[in-house]
């Protein structure tokens, strides 16, 4: 009773996390349906993407694929390596699971695992528990599926003021999951400072600006993830402790 | 000949549910290594902080209030850490310099 009890609490508290994702999917997942449509992709065949994908970098580099009639062997391989990143999210999410959790959260899980899902759930002290990713998923995948929808099937309806403001709200988010550990953390804080301070200088210095993003964020990550992990290792309390219940 | 639809979104979807479910499935418990386990305790921050700057400077075409909205965003997460009331003040902080700017 009280795990049932449990697994509700996180899913509502998911849902709730999950507003501010589902907003700043409209925007995003709008821009993603007007450029389906004008590959040719009807609305129906847009929201069908995004329900199942719900990547947008992934999503955008399907539409050239198939706009393109590529082949399906190029699909599968574009998808794989404009979505490698995901290989390091999962992995990183899977320490903080249960052991004891049952086996199908671990494949209905990876079905929600966004940058902005994964960000959150990464915010959760303690264990995860599978369901908050599921209340978070409730209200952000309408989001994007919608927006995309509407986006195929009308283009452009929200004042350009608007959309223009919703654009950042992803990165409001994601601001808002990163800052706190630093500031609480100085190994957080110097972390943050250089991953910004190096991904800026990928994006504007010469030859390393022609990194494509996918590849650079995948890149920065294992070498400064790794860089850290070397000059300042976790010692076992800081992430043990614990995480009654499941 | 051409490939239906449908067929493409099967592979892409397929190929991503893979990459998403391998880590998952296959790391079931807990690593023991500090350096591994510190590694992936340490890769969300990075991996928001790479995607975060400097793309938010240039998600709204203005270099200034995509900038406003980051400065706003990281003084509100700073002193709040609420998701919503701070992906709210970036937008706003975005809204208000697009008005005072164009």
């Amino acid at each position: 009773m009280e795990k049932a009890n449990n697994n509700r609490t996180w899913y509502i508290k998911g849902i709730k996390d999950g507003i501010p994702i589902a907003l700043g999917y409209f925007a995003v997942s709008f821009a993603l349906g007007i450029t389906a449509r004008e590959a040719g992709i009807t609305p129906l065949q847009a929201g069908c993407m995004s329900a199942v994908m719900l990547a947008s970098a992934g999503q955008f580099a399907a539409i050239n694929v198939i706009a393109a009639a590529d082949t399906l062997i190029q699909m599968a391989v574009t998808t794989l390596v404009i979505n490698l990143r995901y290989i390091l999210m999962s992995s990183s999410m899977s320490q903080k699971l249960d052991k004891k959790m049952p086996f199908i959260h671990r494949l209905l899980l990876p079905c929600f695992v966004t940058d902005e899902i994964f960000g959150i759930a990464s915010n959760v002290e303690g264990r995860l528990n599978p369901f908050y990713n599921y209340g978070a998923a409730t209200v952000a995948v309408p989001g994007w599926t919608l927006g995309t929808i509407l986006g195929a099937a009308v283009g452009a309806i929200l004042p350009e003021r608007i959309e223009t403001a919703l654009s950042v709200a992803l990165y409001g988010m994601f601001l808002a999951i990163i800052i706190p550990g630093a500031r609480k953390n100085k190994v957080l804080a110097v972390l943050v400072s250089v991953s910004m301070l190096l991904s800026f200088l990928f994006s504007e210095l010469p030859v390393l600006s022609a990194i494509s993003s996918g590849t650079r964020i995948i890149l920065l990550t294992v070498v400064i993830a790794a860089a850290a992990a070397f000059l300042r290792p976790i010692e076992e309390e800081t992430e043990e402790e614990a995480v009654h219940g499941d | 000949m051409e490939i239906n639809f449908y067929v493409y979104l099967l592979v892409a979807a397929s190929t991503l549910y893979i990459i998403r479910m391998l880590p998952l499935t296959l790391i079931r418990r807990d690593i023991k290594n500090k350096y591994i386990r510190s590694f992936l305790y340490y890769v969300p921050f990075v991996t928001l902080a790479v995607m975060t700057f400097p793309a938010m400077l240039y998600a709204t075409g203005s270099i200034v209030s995509g900038l406003a909205g980051f400065v706003i965003g990281v003084a509100l997460a700073f002193f709040d850490g609420n998701l919503f009331r701070v992906a709210l003040g970036s937008c706003l902080a975005v809204f208000i310099t697009e008005l005072i700017v164009k």
